[in-house]
């Protein structure tokens, strides 16, 4: 098992640094899957995390100037590694002027994940900045376990409003309410709303424009249907780090809502897909 | 007393003045205000006494300054310095001058900042009498000296999570110098990222080396100084010893590291703390910073200093605070050691008195590892530099430990 790959070009590292900040933002630890074109950073929809997920998804062409790896076997050209996404965000954090950062798995006290700085210097030889990462390799027999999630059969598609303005609502309301209800329909409106015993307040976002998915070209036909809400009840805190954590600037933003079961999140921009999937409750 | 001090601060040195007190509050929570006729001196202590600041500034540092009558020493509640200096760019911006007094008959230390459009706020903070407090080191003793820009050191440091409590400098004569996080043996590696920086020596103004060395001390209180060194744009100097001899400079120091330092005192070799110092010709800055002697890491990273295999069983019931208060015990009178951890705080009057003990004293200890030495090693820290540099012990007074009036 290999894996060795160099960042050179500031935009691509200040780029990859986003996407890891967001992730840490969202979730302790991760898995990162390594395949000979992808990077992935995926988390399992267990209890422990609230039965929230994420995949995550980046191009390493777009990323890396250099990137190789060499999986278990040949049949199964991939890595597996449960890490602590904090600990490579902090790893980067002062590496914005580094003359290159080298990402690679290493065995040292323990198998790393090794990001080794390249720091400009007053002398002639650069700075180097070595951080090891713990990580642990899964085996492949648990391989199945992250599979990427299907995007479910949702009632409504719908683009969301700027996540900054969302965000602003989001955090008033949760000083109010620890749990917010997300309504939406195929006409481009979005209600979030929160009730309690003293308060209930709602805003309402319009004209949002729904995603054409071609699976469900059939049901759009029918006119009444159109108004008619998709709605979804979820941990206030799970809506906010997610919109607060987030950090890549999507240019589509996208929310899947399956009816008091699920919503689900896409965060699309060029070359990384977020998708972030956060249970409804009762 | 009755002896007073008058001092007038203009221009960017009342920031100067508001960055030392920044970076003293880092170390503890006292202030120790002593005005003497060559410059007015501000220290403090931790309370593991692990750590130790001194500013000296100079009277060519004041506009004015004026020491009347003999000594008199204060300490002051940090809290209430701070909160005089606790805004450093509207201290840049608004302040015109500092003054300074302080008033014996009111017990009050008056610190008077005159603003523009006329505007005075007067502070009169309440002080309490005290010895003076002097650590005792003596940077000339130790062989091996860094001098680098204060920015490089913040540069290095800054790679390395604002939680972390230790570094370690591993500085080798071949011109390479590495910094690390320290990893506590307690903590499962496995689960910690560790951070390892590299300097070549062209980068340092000095590089002074005798022997391949490695010092771990606190990362908060070096942080502090750095980042009074970087506004002064000041080199900034270490002082330190080869490793392995230089956990006298205080605590961190885990028991058995105790033992295995003992023969070297023994020898007489040159032993003294990790010495920081910023130097200029208004202001003379010392940061004396505990190290941490790592057997297990010293023998990793150079065998020449195989030392017997750690044997210890009080690392596992004792945290790291009790070894730091355990550490600062005194040699009051050979009694048995404390039961609690709490002891020091109110049995040991004057430490440094007791401090003198000769060094032979410690020496049927050495040889017990399960004993813990725990009043030793403070007149180790002590005792021993007391010895090498001929302070009478009256100088050397520590804080009271007994503090009632708190």
């Amino acid at each position: 098992m290999r894996f060795r790959s160099k960042i050179v070009d500031v935009s691509c590292l200040n780029h990859f640094t986003r996407v890891i900040n967001t992730i840490s933002k969202l979730t302790k630890t991760c898995t990162l899957r390594l395949t000979v074109n992808n990077l992935y950073f995926i988390l399992t929809d267990k209890v422990a995390n609230g039965g929230v997920s994420m995949w995550c998804e980046l191009s390493q062409g777009n990323f890396f100037d250099e990137y190789q790896m060499e999986g278990v076997c040949m049949e199964q050209n991939e890595i597996f590694l449960e890490l602590i996404p904090e600990n490579l965000s902090r790893a980067l954090k002062t590496a914005q002027n580094a003359k290159s950062v080298k990402v690679k798995l290493t065995n040292k006290h323990c198998p790393c994940l090794t990001v080794a700085l390249e720091l400009p210097s007053l002398s002639s030889s650069s700075r180097i900045v070595t951080h090891d990462i713990p990580v642990s390799v899964i085996p492949r027999r648990l391989w199945n376990d992250f599979k990427e999630p299907s995007v479910p059969e949702f009632d409504v598609s719908i683009y969301l409003p700027a996540l900054k303005t969302m965000k602003s609502v989001v955090e008033r309301m949760k000083n109010l309410s620890n749990y917010i209800v997300i309504e939406a329909n195929r006409n481009g409106e979005i209600n979030l709303k929160i009730e309690t015993d003293l308060v209930s307040v709602s805003t309402h976002f319009k004209d949002l424009g729904n995603p054409p998915w071609v699976s469900d070209d059939a049901s759009q036909n029918s006119t009444q249907e159109i108004d008619n809400m998709a709605e979804a009840r979820i941990d206030i805190r799970k809506l906010l780090q997610f919109l607060a954590g987030q950090q890549v600037n999507p240019t589509k933003a996208i929310c899947n809502i399956v009816h008091k079961r699920m919503v689900h999140f896409i965060l699309l921009h060029e070359d990384v897909s977020l998708q972030y999937f956060i249970p409804a409750l009762a | 007393m009755g002896e007073g001090v008058k001092c007038v601060i203009t221009g960017t040195n009342i920031k100067a003045l508001g960055r030392a007190v920044h970076s003293l509050s880092r170390i503890g929570d006292e202030l120790y205000f002593e005005p003497l006729e060559d410059g007015l001196c501000l220290r403090s202590v931790n309370s593991s006494r692990s750590a130790y600041a001194s500013f000296t500034l100079a009277p060519l540092f004041f506009h004015s300054y004026e020491a009347t009558g003999g000594t008199c020493h204060c300490k002051i509640h940090m809290k209430t310095v701070i909160s005089v200096f606790r805004s450093l760019p509207s201290l840049e911006k608004t302040v015109e001058k500092c003054l300074i007094s302080l008033n014996a008959e009111k017990s009050r230390l008056v610190i008077q900042l005159l603003c523009k459009y006329g505007i005075t706020k007067t502070h009169n903070l309440s002080y309490q009498d005290c010895e003076s407090l002097q650590a005792v080191y003596n940077p000339d003793t130790c062989p091996n000296m860094l001098r680098a820009p204060a920015r490089l050191l913040s540069d290095a440091v800054m790679h390395f999570p604002q939680t972390l409590a230790e570094i370690t400098i591993m500085a080798s004569p071949c011109g390479k110098v590495t910094l690390r996080n320290y990893v506590e043996e307690d903590i499962d590696s496995t689960k910690t990222m560790l951070t390892e920086l590299s300097l070549s020596r062209d980068e340092f103004l000095v590089y002074q080396l005798k022997k391949q060395s490695d010092i771990t001390f606190c990362l908060r209180e070096f942080r502090g100084l750095l980042s009074f060194a970087e506004s002064t744009s000041l080199p900034v100097s270490i002082h330190f010893n080869t490793a392995g001899l230089h956990c006298l400079t205080c605590c961190p120091v885990l028991w058995e590291s105790t033992l295995h330092t003992l023969p070297d005192l023994e020898t007489g070799q040159g032993v003294g703390p990790a010495v920081f110092s910023v130097d200029d010709t208004v202001l003379e800055v010392h940061f004396v910073l505990a190290t941490l002697s790592d057997t297990d890491r010293a023998s990793q990273s150079e065998s020449q200093y195989n030392r017997p295999p750690l044997h210890s069983s009080e690392d596992d019931f004792l945290g790291d605070d009790i070894d730091y208060m355990i550490a600062m015990e005194t040699t009051v009178t050979h009694s048995p050691p404390p039961s609690s951890p709490t002891f020091c705080g109110h049995s040991c009057i004057n430490p440094f008195q007791e401090a003198q003990d000769p060094l032979s004293d410690d020496e049927p200890d050495a040889g017990v590892p399960g004993t813990p030495p725990n009043k030793k090693f403070r007149s180790l820290f002590f005792g021993s530099i007391l010895a090498n540099s001929g302070h009478s012990n009256q100088e050397i007074l520590a804080e009271d430990s007994d503090r009632e009036e708190e």
